[in-house]
């Protein structure tokens, strides 16, 4: 994959890593265990698998608003994902982020693209102004 | 507790400017009000930005649904709101918490994380909400009126309020219910803009029985198959008795918020806004039309259970909240048995109050029911730790307890559940359905 993506902006910041893309929707409350970042969500595809420090992209979110203080308990323990890449636009995920920068906390930014491409092992960079390059 | 939360319908006119007025502004920049009400503002303002708002409205009450504990972050971010002095503005109900107050050895959770979930509740008090610890906030005298605008949580909350009182809110969640709260303001935008609200999706229960449609648990299985069909679709049912119950109401509402999205569901001759079909289409033609048949409500009766005969451990009762009038059904159906299995009422503090001041509460905890107060069993470890079969009436609680808690539900009647109860193995009446 060669062409640069311009996403939107939904909370700033600048992230590069590994990708993982969720094969599955999964509501974070419910989806991801907080005290482990480990999908803990029973018959999903990628259950047992870490979503800390990756550049997570979650083509379709679906769930509890809950997920919001789940996403913040894994940035106030320092286990989120590296970012987020949303494919829709759910205002659940960011507003746990936002409530981190609140609290002086660590944050991850969240940008959104419809359809986004990255697969799992790839691995990108993404900028304070939404562009995301693949290295 | 809520479900979904998507926004897509929503976000057309996403990062557009957000209009503050000079009051909000002030608010905003900190001239006006506590270091605890600006950082509500800049999370309700940021907030909106995210969802595309153009403007934020004013609110008159709120409904908490922080206040359940998931981690020590949430308990930080609200006394980090209380230290700084943020206040609710509006009328403020709370959610259920992970306590029952009045019992906390009903718990299963550690010393340590108990105690979490305690400060998480006392802080959202410290903040100015009032104690109801209930998710039918609706039955403890939180009735916004007509047309209200409104920030409430809690999905069976939140399409209660709009189906029933015609009030208008989105589904509001954890840390964005309770900044609305402290600033009397929510983006406006989704369920807000009347525009928003009105119904594309016809469901024609006409041909289904009327004796069915007088049953209380056809309501929570409508509930479910509209939760489950309508997806983010604003659906009106047509062809409801006028009769029907608030816990009727109740039932079909939960059952089609836990189920699927669905905030709001006309309900032609009973929501204020659809005083009839036509009225609640916007003058349109549905978009598409499902004429419920028998067969569809007896399959969405059957999704419910997981475990469909046997033994079972418990009966659960009261998602939402148990109602006085729940309560004083159960003990007619109730009178002169014995159960074999613990059945769980889960209700409010004012019902119980209710209960304990007509005598019926002493009555009940005699036949061998426990009380839940403040919470309920779906959302803190209370039932035995290991797993099981549990029963209910609820179309909620049938959603969540495998996932949840990891019993396998069992859905039937509310007189199935107490029969079930005193044979310790699950009985159907099918007579009901039929």
């Amino acid at each position: 994959m060669e062409l640069n993506h311009q996403a939107d902006v939904v909370f700033a910041g600048d992230a590069a890593g590994e990708v993982l893309r969720l094969d599955s929707p999964i509501s974070f409350w419910g989806g991801v265990d907080p005290v482990s970042a480990k999908i803990v969500l029973g018959g999903h595809p990628q259950h047992g698998l870490l979503i800390n420090g990756k550049m997570l992209v979650i083509p379709q979110l679906i769930g509890s608003s809950s997920s919001s203080a789940i996403l913040l308990e894994l940035l106030y323990r320092g286990i989120a994902p590296k970012a987020l890449i949303l494919g829709n636009g759910d205002a659940i995920l960011p507003i746990g982020v936002l409530i981190a920068s609140q609290m002086d906390w660590e944050t991850c930014p969240v940008v959104k693209l419809m359809d986004p491409p990255f697969k799992t092992g790839d691995r990108i960079n993404i900028s304070h102004d939404g562009l995301i390059q693949s290295y | 507790m809520g479900n979904i939360w998507s926004l897509t319908r929503y976000s057309k006119l996403k990062f557009q400017m957000l209009q503050l007025t000079p009051d909000e502004r002030a608010l905003m920049n900190g001239e006006t009000g506590s270091s605890g009400d600006r950082m509500a503002m800049q999370i309700v303002t940021r907030a909106a930005e995210m969802l595309g708002a153009d403007r934020l409205v004013a609110i008159t009450s709120s409904h908490i649904d922080g206040c359940l504990y998931h981690g020590d972050s949430g308990v930080l971010f609200c006394e980090k709101l209380v230290q700084g002095g943020g206040r609710v503005k509006v009328p403020s109900t709370t959610n259920v918490g992970a306590l029952n107050l009045s019992k906390p050895d009903q718990i299963r959770v550690d010393l340590d994380r108990r105690n979490m979930a305690w400060r998480l509740m006392k802080a959202h008090e410290d903040l100015g909400c009032q104690p109801t610890w209930t998710c039918a906030p609706y039955q403890a005298g939180a009735r916004p009126a007509v047309g209200a605008q409104v920030a409430w949580g809690e999905s069976n909350a939140v399409a209660f309020v709009n189906t029933v009182l015609g009030a208008r809110t989105n589904r509001y969640g954890d840390f964005l219910d309770i900044a609305c709260a402290i600033t009397a303001r929510a983006p406006y935008y989704g369920l807000h803009k009347p525009e928003n609200r009105v119904a594309e999706l016809l469901v024609d229960v006409r041909a289904l029985s009327e004796e069915l449609k007088h049953e209380d648990a056809f309501y929570p299985v409508l509930g479910a198959f509209i939760g489950r069909t309508a997806g983010e679709t604003i659906p009106v049912v047509e062809g409801l008795p006028q009769t029907m119950s608030e816990d009727q109401l109740k039932a079909l509402c939960a059952g089609a918020a836990a189920t699927g999205a669905a905030a709001l569901i006309h309900i032609a001759g009973v929501t204020p806004e659809a005083p009839d079909l036509t009225t609640a289409l916007g003058n349109n033609v549905a978009a598409e039309t499902i004429t419920l048949t028998t067969d569809m409500v007896l399959e969405t009766r059957h999704s419910l259970s997981i475990s469909q005969s046997g033994a079972i451990d418990c009966v659960a009762l009261g998602s939402p909240h148990f109602s006085f009038e729940e309560c004083k059904k159960l003990l007619d159906l109730s009178r002169g048995r014995k159960f074999k299995v613990p059945v769980y009422v889960c209700l409010g503090r004012h019902t119980m109050q209710q209960l304990t001041e007509a005598g019926i509460g002493k009555e009940l905890a005699d036949i061998g029911v426990e009380f839940v107060i403040d919470t309920c069993v779906v959302v803190t470890p209370i039932l035995p730790e290991g797993g099981g079969v549990m029963m209910t009436n609820s179309a909620k609680f049938a959603h969540y307890a495998l996932g949840n808690i990891g019993y396998e539900p069992v859905f039937g009647a509310l007189s199935d559940c107490v029969r079930s109860a005193t044979e310790g193995r699950a009985i159907w009446d099918e007579a009901i359905w039929n």
